[in-house]
């Protein structure tokens, strides 16, 4: 039943960079299925820009290898979707192809970085795709735009081919419209390669079950504190009691460690992102570099003028973080930071199976209403601690707040995707009902 | 004064593979850029996976020079810009290197022994290599067929007095790590030397990127007087960089500012610790030069120097070994003295010569076949054929083809009367008793016999024949 797939969407909210109009696909377990793949994981013979105009043009020679494991599953690869600019941003209006905009409401933002992705499931124009999650990616514009999105835990799935942003950090993982597709998808992508030395030899292949009976769920005190809309608080509650009337129960618990979480997320994503975004000096990427000039001065010229403003940004601050005098009081601290908090969820996660808390504090925002960088940061808060202590973390939808959806983030301890999935499929099966 | 000397060497190991890849290594005489993939080429989204052979050569260097090797190794990124470097950081080792502490012995310039301490060694890759245009071109091509090469870079302690005893060292050094095969020496660029150098009270001066022993001595000595006459003219040694010009022999400091590198070192994130302190009692050393060189003398009853001779090069060692049941005193002569002096003459490697053919070669002249001059002739030949790349005739047939084998005195009776009646100063002299007389009528009949007889034999016919009136 191999066969080409014909896509030409009505992409109003400027989801994808890039389309592909005939999309061949083979047999297997998503044989035929239209699946949109994130800017910044390597598609051979297509267009990768990460929403870049330094990497504008840029066609990979080689395949990630989720995007091989895609192909062999018999999916259609129909487009790549937009993002923030290398990952850089929670809102996709970084993006050197324009913004994207939130089907929910399309004055708002989709969320970000993998925005596109969200929007292109949220819109109905695929039913599943992937995105990458550094600090927040994946769940942050599921949970804006309305849809399921799983950030596995680190080392479940790899990163070969995914252009790196902050490698310690991200990982791909699946996003669609239902958990079970989350399931799905995710159940062809984590699968083995060597290629990935931080990877695990743990496949995922599983089928939700919405069995939850005694579950503990761990309910953190600091995500429910300054900063959180009380009204995303409260859907998240309705949320939680849900999971209490299918027998689980709650226990508080508290994750010291997050004051410190955004700080440490920003000086490691920022250094690392620094060194990853180095070899983009117009020698082989962007257009050719002027050679009237001396080749470092070109190199400055050239990223100058190419990157985005949030991506300059970032690459001084790591800069900076790790500069000789610095590295010892902003990177060496980050990483106490992280271990603590690391530390905190593995302490929490014994006494509970799963943590649950809102995913975003608040519902999107208005297109081009975080314009001072810090406060973009700031509602990465919820998000970023998953990425710090590598484990598993699902949004889901859970209601929502003027007329605006919300996510319930579930987290779990490490490698156990399967039991986040769960939960989130017991309670989407529930409210569906 | 005394100088100080201490040397970082960048070795490339010889694994088949790429240090963080499948390509393949042995990229001489081939295109550029055909030896590359998206891991070399650092292209976007590819990662390194670390080569378990560069990691077990390392080891066996750590073994062999007696280090420290820490339960947790580490690599790191050292970022910089430079049109060669693909990813703009070389993956290398920063604080945790692969093994620590370790020494090697050589001779100091008085003979004695004394020991160079290691301070550490750590696993890196190769940039690519730029290569400009000739014409005055706007532009210079990149080839990453280098890129991504395994390196083993060794820091030693400034704990040598001279040039001369860092010469001495390197060269122990290679011998060490062409005995372990983790290293050929044959190939270009395979050994690369950083030297810092100071006299004692003065600064430090590094001279970077010296691509040869010979180049060692030349560049340290160059900087011993250069340094010596700044003082002398009350001058002060400023610390820098500076580059050794090879054909000039001559350094000169580098600009200042490629000196001002902060390289911002921090943990590879795309890599796992390395923990492999427990590989190394796997690990079985060969025989190393010191422990081969005595048992040569032991076991062949061989000299000293011979002994030194054949164990400095391990190819050339298990050359000999090859050819040494023939026999052993004879093959060391030929070999360490007649053959290695053939070699150095024609630059070839002794990878390029038989040693069956030798070992024949050894036989004729055991069995007095051919005379020590005829052996040496036929070697020649045999050696000019394996220079040109034609197969090697056996010696027996050159000897047949020539005619070289060893005659007796009696065949040659007319050739000594035709010297002997052309030479009369010569015999009036041997009459009135010189000795060098008779020297010089038989190297004219050897001259004219082309070496096929033993002068010994052939000094009693001469004699014979000017004693009984021949002429």
């Amino acid at each position: 039943m191999a066969g080409t797939l014909h896509f030409s969407p009505d992409d109003r909210c400027n989801a994808f960079i890039t389309t592909c109009k005939e999309a061949p696909f083979s047999d297997g377990t998503l044989a035929g299925v239209a699946v949109a793949v994130k800017d910044n994981i390597s598609t051979a013979g297509i267009q990768t820009t990460c929403g870049s105009r330094i990497l504008k043009g840029y066609v990979p020679p080689y395949d990630a290898h989720v995007v091989g494991l895609l192909r062999q599953a018999g999916a259609a690869i129909v487009g790549k979707t937009n993002m923030d600019e290398f990952g850089m941003g929670s809102t996709t209006e970084t993006s050197a192809f324009g913004p994207t905009r939130n089907p929910a409401d399309p004055s708002r933002v989709p969320g970000g970085s993998s925005g596109g992705s969200a929007a292109a499931i949220a819109a109905g124009l695929v039913p599943m795709a992937l995105g990458t999650d550094t600090g927040g990616s994946i769940r942050c514009p599921a949970a804006f735009c309305g849809i399921v999105g799983l950030k596995p835990t680190y080392g479940r799935v790899s990163r070969y081919g995914l252009i790196a942003y902050a490698n310690s950090l991200e990982q791909i993982g699946p996003m669609a419209r239902t958990v079970e597709d989350v399931s799905r998808l995710m159940s062809v992508i984590a699968k083995y390669d060597p290629r990935d030395s931080t990877m695990l030899d743990r496949p995922y292949d599983h089928r939700p079950s919405a069995d939850i009976a005694g579950l503990r769920v761990g309910v953190p005190e600091e995500y429910f504190g300054e900063g959180v809309d009380p009204r995303v608080a409260e859907t998240v509650q309705n949320a939680i009691g849900v999971l209490e009337g299918l027998g689980a129960s709650t226990v508080p618990v508290s994750i010291p460690g997050m004051r410190y979480a955004l700080a440490a997320y920003y000086v490691i994503c920022t250094s690392e992102a620094s060194s990853n975004l180095a070899r983009f000096d117009g020698v082989r990427y962007g257009p050719a570099v002027d050679t009237r000039k001396s080749w470092h001065e070109a190199y400055q010229d050239l990223r100058q003028e190419l990157f985005g403003p949030e991506v300059r940004r970032r690459i001084m601050l790591g800069t900076f973080a790790l500069s000789a005098g610095y590295a010892g009081r902003y990177y060496a601290k980050a990483q106490v930071a992280r271990r603590n908090i690391s530390q905190d969820f593995e302490r929490a996660l014994r006494e509970v199976d799963i943590i649950a808390g809102p995913t975003m504090p608040t519902v999107a925002f208005r297109l081009g209403e975080k314009t001072d960088p810090l406060s973009m940061y700031l509602s990465d808060i919820l998000t970023v601690p998953a990425n710090l202590a590598g484990i598993p973390a699902i949004s889901v939808p859970c209601g929502r707040v003027d007329s605006l959806p919300v996510g319930l983030q579930l987290m779990g301890r490490q490698f156990e995707d399967e039991r986040v999935v769960d939960v989130a499929y017991a309670y989407e099966q529930e409210v569906k009902a | 004064m005394k100088t100080i000397v201490g040397l970082e060497i960048h070795v490339q190991l010889a694994t088949a593979t790429k240090l963080f890849c499948g390509c393949s290594t042995d990229y001489r005489d081939d295109e550029p850029n055909t030896h590359c993939c998206p891991i070399c080429l650092g292209l976007p989204g590819a990662l390194p996976r670390l080569n378990r052979k560069a990691v077990e050569y390392g080891l066996r260097v750590a073994k062999a020079l007696d280090m420290k090797v820490p339960e947790e190794s580490e690599f790191a990124r050292k970022n910089y810009f430079y049109p060669d470097l693909p990813k703009a950081y070389q993956v290398t080792q920063y604080d945790k290197p692969l093994a620590i502490e370790g020494t090697v012995e050589i001779e100091d310039d008085e003979g004695h022994e004394k020991l160079v301490r290691i301070t550490r060694v750590h696993l890196e890759e190769d940039p690519g290599r730029l290569v400009h245009v000739a014409g005055g071109a706007k532009y210079s091509l990149v080839d990453y067929n280098r890129s991504g090469i395994p390196l083993l870079e060794i820091v030693t302690e400034p704990d040598m007095r001279s040039p001369q005893e860092a010469r001495r060292f390197l060269n122990k050094l290679r011998t060490i790590l062409e005995y372990l095969g983790v290293f050929d020496g044959d190939r270009e660029g395979s050994l690369r030397v950083d030297a810092n150098i100071s006299l004692e009270g003065s600064e430090r001066v590094e001279v970077k990127n010296i691509s040869s022993y010979k180049g060692v001595e030349k560049a340290l000595t160059f900087e011993v007087t250069r340094q010596k006459n700044l003082l002398r003219r009350g001058q002060k040694v400023t610390r820098e960089t500076r580059h050794f010009m090879e054909g000039r022999g001559i350094t000169t400091s580098a600009r200042s500012k490629e000196e001002e590198h902060d390289y911002r070192y921090f943990p590879e994130p795309d890599l796992r610790p390395l923990r492999v302190a427990g590989w190394v009692a796997e690990i079985d050393l060969p025989e190393l030069p010191v422990a081969r060189k005595n048992r040569f003398m032991a076991q062949y009853g061989i000299s000293l120097n011979h002994a030194r001779t054949l164990t400095g090069d391990p190819k050339l060692a298990d050359f000999y070994e090859e050819v040494a049941h023939i026999d052993p005193v004879l093959a060391a002569t030929w070999v360490a003295d007649t053959l290695l002096g053939e070699l150095n003459y024609r630059d070839m490697s002794i990878a390029a010569v038989p040693a069956d053919r030798i070992a024949e070669l050894l036989a004729l002249l055991r069995s007095e076949t051919v005379t020590d001059a005829a052996g040496t002739q036929v070697l020649r030949e045999m050696l000019d054929a394996c220079a040109a790349g034609s197969p090697c005739e056996r010696p027996a047939d050159i000897v047949e083809r020539a005619g070289l084998s060893k005659a007796t005195g009696g065949e040659f009776t007319a050739i000594v009367q035709k010297i002997v009646a052309a030479n009369p100063q010569a015999v009036e002299d041997y009459r009135i008793g010189k000795k060098g007389a008779l020297n010089f009528l038989v190297g004219q009949v050897m001259k004219e016999t082309r070496g096929r007889a033993d002068p010994r034999e052939l000094g009693k016919i001469v004699s014979e024949i000017i004693e009984t009136g021949g002429v």
